[in-house]
């Protein structure tokens, strides 16, 4: 499903990604783990084409078509999702109001017609229960005034509904309480399917309790320094990054 | 239906200004230019009483002796206006002669196609159902539907020519009442030389059944429109009245320069919307409307008076549509959503004048800059000695569309009275990057985008206004912006 070969990416002057190889197929889960700094979040914005995020060297190939030169919302269409990090708020735009435009997007560019009204409402009303997600959140502005959990939780409804083949969460688990991380992982496994896939880019090991990956990787300055199942999450977890990391000769 | 037909109007808009159509029509000229003549003739033209060509001869010479005196304090540029090369009265030339449609039948079939073009049919199958429309072309009202419904609960709703003739003593007591002929140069033009526009008065007590709407169109080449439109809402009673405008494409600057006046009596409330949307010129800012106008009210005990405008129309836009709050817990409100692109310019704010006890203000005002567009909020807030317990609550936003435009707020705030509560919000923003990309990573294109963005921000407004209207006001905020945003 994914294909990222040799990728080079910088921001401003900087260079971040310094050849990443990785191999995303459907039906599985990947994590990207890494200390602070080490590129994750540039991954999965540079894979979800972020302006700024600029691709120096190599190619991303989603379902082996390059998309490189794809604009944001022609790869979110094409069934690239990410989860942000910090999601932002949009004043006056309402969630409600925001999630059908956006569904309306996605399902016109798979062929299907928009829903009704009433049907939207319906499937609505089903994820964010499912999430946890009070219905009065439908009717506030996108993001504004949410805490951060609602933020989070909000996310994980849009990926529910939006239903994409490849989903990126970015430190999605960042800043929740252990009950959030909890229902929101149960969302996530809901999804999981052999037609879908995740990334699952965390700095903590903890969600992966919640979330099995199939493959770990561990990435630093810009390169996977080290790949495994999901033992290796608990051995970071046990040992640190440093201890991982020197454990396999590699300086962290 | 009323929604469906204004959707269906609304859903064929596209890039272009839609309304940009001339239509050919015969035409009645005053001679081009103003004189105490053309006074006259314009008064004759209508056969007005003595008293009202009086009022109209004050007005001119007081326009005269303050000639050279436009107002300079607006933060917009343009070449001076040359009056004289205008012409002050245009009127279509009716099948029955000089004494104006009668009835439907007696209005020129190219005029009634014209408003069915603009989506407002005037035939009586296929009327909006729910809106009583004035239609006011060029200088001359041609006909306005609903009158047996709004008869039966005894509002009037007549052009002001009618107005004059039928119902003298309503107009001799109210016209300039609140505005007076002297008020400012464009007003008192337009005391002097107005040809039509509406006229409304609603009963004591009475709630008006139905929306009132008056519906502009200039047509004919460099003419003035000069429309006055008076609206008393006697004791305790309820209007809610809508207004809408468009003209041609045209290359030369077209001037409009009108008047309304709003009384609210003891106890009662009008809502006044506007969506302009006069031709607001090229890309390269060559030709459009200027609209140079006066709006106020004047709110007695207990009265409210609303404005609510959408403003996306108009090469230059010069307005400040106010609230004299006369009277003891009266209320003004402004809501305003003032969008300019390309070359436009748009200086409009409110005022809001407490003179009665316990009189409460609020200004919501939404400002949209995108191309090399400028615009500007201007407001004014006085809290005069006598209105004790006065309070105002006053929020101007920007937003920036690109960085060749500007957004600039000028508030004027003038407290005489220690017991007054002021509040003042402003700010001024970006459509961010970060917003943009949040919206295109669900999926949502950069122009779709862009317009949920800057509807988000307008929606406080939006709200304010009738169904109908916001959904076309969305509508125009769109067409207007194209170019712009994508």
């Amino acid at each position: 499903m994914l294909e990222i070969r040799d990728l080079h990416v910088s921001v401003g002057e900087t260079e971040i990604l310094k050849g990443i190889d990785l191999t995303v197929k459907t039906g599985e889960v990947h994590a990207i783990m890494g200390p602070n700094g080490s590129g994750k979040s540039t991954l999965a914005n540079a894979v979800s084409g972020r302006p700024g995020y600029n691709v120096i060297g190599g190619d991303i190939l989603f379902e082996g078509e390059s998309i490189l030169e794809w604009l944001p919302d022609a790869r979110a269409r094409a069934g690239v999702f990410l989860a942000m990090q910090y999601p932002v708020e949009l004043p006056g735009v309402r969630n409600r109001q925001f999630l059908k435009a956006a569904l309306d997007a996605v399902r016109g560019q798979r062929g299907e017609t928009d829903l009704t009204a009433r049907q939207f409402d319906t499937l609505y009303r089903a994820k964010a229960t499912g999430i946890g997600m009070s219905e009065e959140l439908s009717r506030r502005n996108v993001n504004e005034g949410f805490s951060g959990g609602e933020k989070k939780r909000n996310e994980i409804l849009q990926l529910a509904i939006l239903e994409p083949k490849l989903s990126l969460l970015d430190e999605t688990d960042s800043g929740l309480d252990i009950d959030a991380l909890r229902v929101i992982a149960s969302g996530i496994n809901q999804m999981r399917s052999p037609d879908r896939a995740f990334v699952v880019v965390t700095h903590y090991q903890r969600i992966l309790n919640y979330i099995t990956p199939d493959h770990v990787h561990i990435l630093v300055d810009g390169k996977i320094v080290r790949q495994g199942g999901s033992e290796l999450a608990k051995e970071l977890e046990e040992h640190g990054y440093k201890g991982v990391l020197e454990g396999a000769g590699v300086g962290a | 239906m009323t929604t469906p037909q204004v959707i269906s109007r609304t859903s064929s808009l596209d890039s272009e200004y839609k309304y940009g159509f001339v239509t050919d029509i015969e035409s009645d000229f005053a001679p081009k230019g103003i004189s105490e003549d053309v006074v006259r003739l314009i008064s004759e033209k209508k056969n007005e009483p003595q008293w009202m060509l009086d009022w109209r001869l004050r007005a001119y010479r007081h326009w005269t002796r303050q000639e050279n005196e436009e107002p300079t304090w607006a933060k917009v540029k343009f070449d001076p206006i040359d009056f004289q090369d205008i012409y002050y009265y245009a009127a279509p030339k009716s099948k029955n002669g000089d004494d104006g449609p009668k009835s439907l039948e007696d209005v020129d079939p190219d005029i009634l196609e014209a408003f069915s073009k603009l989506g407002i049919p005037l035939e009586e199958q296929k009327q909006l159902t729910g809106v009583a429309v004035d239609a006011v072309f060029d200088s001359v009202s041609v006909a306005t539907t609903y009158q047996e419904q709004l008869k039966k609960a005894g509002v009037i709703f007549c052009s002001m020519t009618e107005a004059v003739r039928d119902h003298p003593e309503l107009v001799q007591k109210y016209l300039g009442s609140v505005v007076p002929y002297s008020d400012n140069f464009y007003a008192t033009l337009n005391s002097a030389v107005f040809s039509d526009g509406s006229f409304v008065y609603v009963p004591p007590g009475v709630r008006c059944p139905i929306e009132l709407m008056t519906y502009f169109r200039i047509n004919a080449l460099d003419t003035g429109q000069f429309e006055r439109t008076l609206i008393v809402a006697d004791e305790g009673s309820y209007v809610s009245y809508l207004e809408g405008c468009t003209a041609p494409l045209r290359k030369t600057h077209q001037l409009h320069a009108a008047v309304v006046e709003l009384v609210a009596l003891n106890g009662a409330e009008i809502k006044y919307s506007t969506l302009q949307n006069w031709y607001p010129g090229d890309k390269n800012g060559e030709g459009g409307v200027f609209n140079f106008v006066t709006k106020r009210g004047k709110a007695f005990d207990n009265a409210k008076i609303s404005w609510t405008q959408v403003e996306t129309g108009s090469a230059i836009t010069w307005k400040y549509p106010g609230v004299v709050l006369q009277g003891d817990n009266s209320v003004g409100e402004f809501y305003s959503v003032a969008l300019v692109n390309n070359y436009q310019q748009a200086d409009t704010g409110t005022k809001m004048i407490h003179i009665g006890k316990n009189t409460k203000s609020t200004i919501v005002a939404k400002g949209i800059s995108a191309g090399k567009g400028q615009s500007t909020y201007r407001g004014l807030v006085q809290i005069i000695p006598t209105a004790d317990g006065a309070t105002n609550f006053t929020q101007c936003d920007s937003l920036l569309v690109g960085d060749e435009c500007g957004a600039h707020t000028v508030p004027y705030i003038e407290v005489r009275n220690p017991t007054a509560k002021m509040e003042h919000e402003a700010s001024t923003s970006k459509v961010s990057d970060d917003q943009l990309f949040y919206c295109q990573q669900r999926g949502i294109n950069d122009e779709e985008a862009h317009y949920m963005i800057i509807n988000g921000f307008c929606r406080g407004i939006f709200q304010e206004l009738p169904f109908e209207f916001a959904m076309e006001a969305q509508q125009l905020l769109r067409v207007s912006l194209e170019g712009a945003v994508g």
